[in-house]
């Protein structure tokens, strides 16, 4: 499905020294009289199917290294899946003292927190990709879309660093007291501003997927066929009519495919949120409140993890991050896939 | 003719022959969106590229009087006594970065050449959806695995540990680079190299890499940046020291390491600190991936 449009490197044809196996190669040469041969030496098959297995094994190399983050993580929490089964993922009772262990408080704040950043980030994102690749002088486009991949480029710590010392205090002071003016009545932005909090873990991963799902939107965007754009525009459709009608519905599934490939980004981010979520695992209504993600209870207590049951309970999250976070992936790689690759555009609706 | 005419016979047209179509002025409620929604556009951009700003002005703003030369080649005093420096956690990173590439980049191009020149079928469909799946692996996962594999067998944390850890995390990404690096290679520069007469692994090689250099060190060097700043796989593989350590099989410190030990410590003087090693770590980061692009323009390395 992936190599659709790509031309296929024909491998079959050119094999001269095969060709002329029954005299030998030094045969082959002195009755095409080559002044020099190009090469010195006989030319041996041995080499070619060594170098060819040696990258078929690199190749395999990629599935036995999924194979092996498979393994460690089920049999590390082995003990973990006999002592709670199912209700693990149930129970929001973590209580390392009485080995009582349930990673629902853990989901919730993964859940909620990866949320946030979505609606935060979406609309951002996609106001960017369309900006660039549709309304942009050309001279602008090239810094532009450096600039939104520089982004990308920042460590997560340094944009954890950042969170705590410089968007915090600006939360505390200015977004949090806001919120609980206009919209405190849905019980959402309630309780003491503390700054740190689920609302700041939204806020600092939305900056961190923007330009993930802005570049591959922007990818997807590009491959919509130039003519649809002029036939809306030939209709008397204004530009932004055009990129609704002709460019945005055609590239749907591939802008889903963007925002999933964030979510899954969003997930498995660890040190900012870690940073800046208040790392107590309670499960409370409002955005203003401390909470606790999968990936940020690993990187606090993996190291601190004393009896083997808690290592392996912690494995086991590490399973239920891993499994949420391949499944998500593989979605949004096969909806994305389904603009890119050689899918013609369909019609406008 | 004549079938025209009687078609156009519309409402309004009077002349034969030239249908008179009357397009509708564009309605002030669609102009005033499109302006609207123009403007909205602009205005994410400007939201998207603010924290960019205010993130690179405090980090230099922050980090610059924090770096001096007992930074860059001391080790971290105890708590309440001033200055120290993190120039073991410098080290101790490349340490760290330089065994993760030793394993990492060899087997990563490895497998792109597979992909490219073997993995046209099946077989390579299901190695390239893997490391696109890979990819997006968490990263503290990662780290989890090289703690099972590594640190459990060793029964301590190690700088190969963490070694470990990213190179897992730069094989997929790699993998795919190289691939479409090698896939811009024309098919014809392949085949010309059969009609010498050079066997296939000679024309990969030599021929097909060769041409593919520059893209392949550009891809090497954006996974080399994405695991230069890896923060949660080195958690409990590398751990961190507050010493210099010269063992790959011993704890080592890393800068992003330090950098997180500093940032959630309650104390100013760490905090100034933590800013420094930011910037550090940006301006290693950056200058890595700038002198290796300058190398392959200029120097040995350049491609045919």
């Amino acid at each position: 499905m992936s190599n659709q449009a790509l031309p296929r490197p024909r491998f079959s044809a050119p094999e001269p020294e095969r060709g002329s196996s029954p005299q030998g190669p030094k045969a082959a040469l002195k009755i095409e009289a080559t002044p020099t041969p190009l090469l010195l030496g006989k030319v041996s098959e041995i080499p070619d199917a060594a170098f060819g297995w040696a990258m078929r094994l690199c190749g395999l190399a990629v599935v036995a290294l999924l194979g092996l983050i498979v393994y460690q993580l089920a049999v590390g929490s082995q003990l973990s899946w006999h002592a709670f089964g199912w209700k693990f993922f149930w129970q929001s009772d973590w209580n390392p003292v009485e080995d009582q262990y349930g990673a629902l408080p853990f989901i919730y704040g993964t859940l909620v927190s990866s949320l946030l950043a979505l609606i935060i980030a979406v609309p951002l994102a996609i106001g960017v990709a369309v900006f660039i690749t549709e309304m942009c002088p050309v001279g602008l486009r090239g810094m532009l879309s450096f600039t939104t991949e520089l982004l990308a480029a920042i460590p997560s710590v340094v944009y954890g660093l950042w969170a705590i010392f410089v968007m915090v205090p600006l939360i505390r002071a200015y977004a949090e007291p806001f919120l609980a003016r206009t919209l405190g009545w849905t019980g959402l932005f309630s309780g003491p501003p503390y700054g740190i909090g689920m609302l700041a873990a939204g806020v600092i991963l939305a900056i961190m997927i923007i330009p993930i799902i802005s570049s591959i939107t922007r990818e997807v965007l590009v491959v919509v066929p130039q003519h649809q754009r002029e036939a809306v525009l030939a209709l008397g459709a204004t530009r932004w009519e055009m990129i609704r009608m002709g460019v945005l519905r055609n590239a749907r599934a591939g802008i889903v495919g963007a925002i999933i490939l964030g979510l899954g980004r969003a997930l498995g981010e660890t040190m900012a949120v870690t940073m800046v979520i208040g790392n107590r695992p309670e499960i409370a209504k409002s955005l203003f409140a401390p909470g606790y993600t999968l990936a940020s209870v690993l990187a606090n207590e993996f190291t601190e993890a004393t009896g083997d049951l808690y290592l392996s309970a912690l494995i086991e999250i590490g399973l239920a991050l891993f499994f949420v976070t391949i499944v998500v992936n593989a979605l949004a790689r096969l909806m994305v896939w389904s603009v890119t690759r050689g899918q013609p555009a369909r019609s406008i609706a | 003719m004549p079938d025209t005419n009687s078609n156009s016979a519309a409402p309004g047209t009077t002349q034969p022959g030239i249908p008179q179509v009357q397009i509708p002025p564009i309605s002030l409620r669609r102009r005033v969106m499109d302006h609207v929604m123009t403007g909205v556009a602009v205005l994410t951009v400007v939201l998207v590229l603010l924290p960019l700003f205010a993130i690179f002005a405090y980090l230099v703003y922050k980090g610059i009087g924090s770096i001096n030369i007992a930074f860059l080649t001391q080790t971290p005093k105890p708590v309440g006594e001033p200055g120290g420096g993190m120039a073991n956690a410098i080290v101790g990173s490349m340490v760290i970065l330089a065994i993760a590439s030793i394993m990492g980049v060899p087997l990563g191009i490895g497998a792109g050449v597979f992909l490219s020149e073997y993995g046209r079928n099946r077989y390579g469909d299901i190695v390239r959806f893997i490391s696109d799946v890979l990819n997006g692996v968490p990263s503290i996962v990662i780290g989890i695995v090289a703690y099972g594999l590594v640190v459990m067998r060793q029964k301590h944390f190690s700088a190969l540990a963490g070694g470990v850890a990213l190179a897992i995390m730069m094989v997929p990404t790699i993998a795919r680079t190289t691939e479409q690096m090698l896939l811009l290679v024309p098919q014809a520069i392949r085949e010309a190299a059969y009609g010498l007469g050079v066997s296939r692994w000679r024309t990969t090689i030599s021929i097909t890499l060769r041409t593919a250099t520059s893209g392949i060190i550009t891809g090497v060097m954006l996974a080399f940046a994405r695991i230069a700043g890896e923060t949660a796989p080195l958690l409990f593989t590398a751990f961190g020291n507050q010493f210099w350590n010269w063992k790959t099989d011993q704890p080592t410190a890393a800068l992003s390491l330090q950098i997180f030990t500093y940032a959630i410590s309650p104390f100013d003087e760490w905090h100034r600190q933590a800013w420094a090693g930011a910037l550090v770590l940006i301006v290693l980061i950056v200058g890595a991936v700038a002198a290796v692009r300058i190398a392959v323009r200029h120097g040995t390395l350049a491609g045919a």
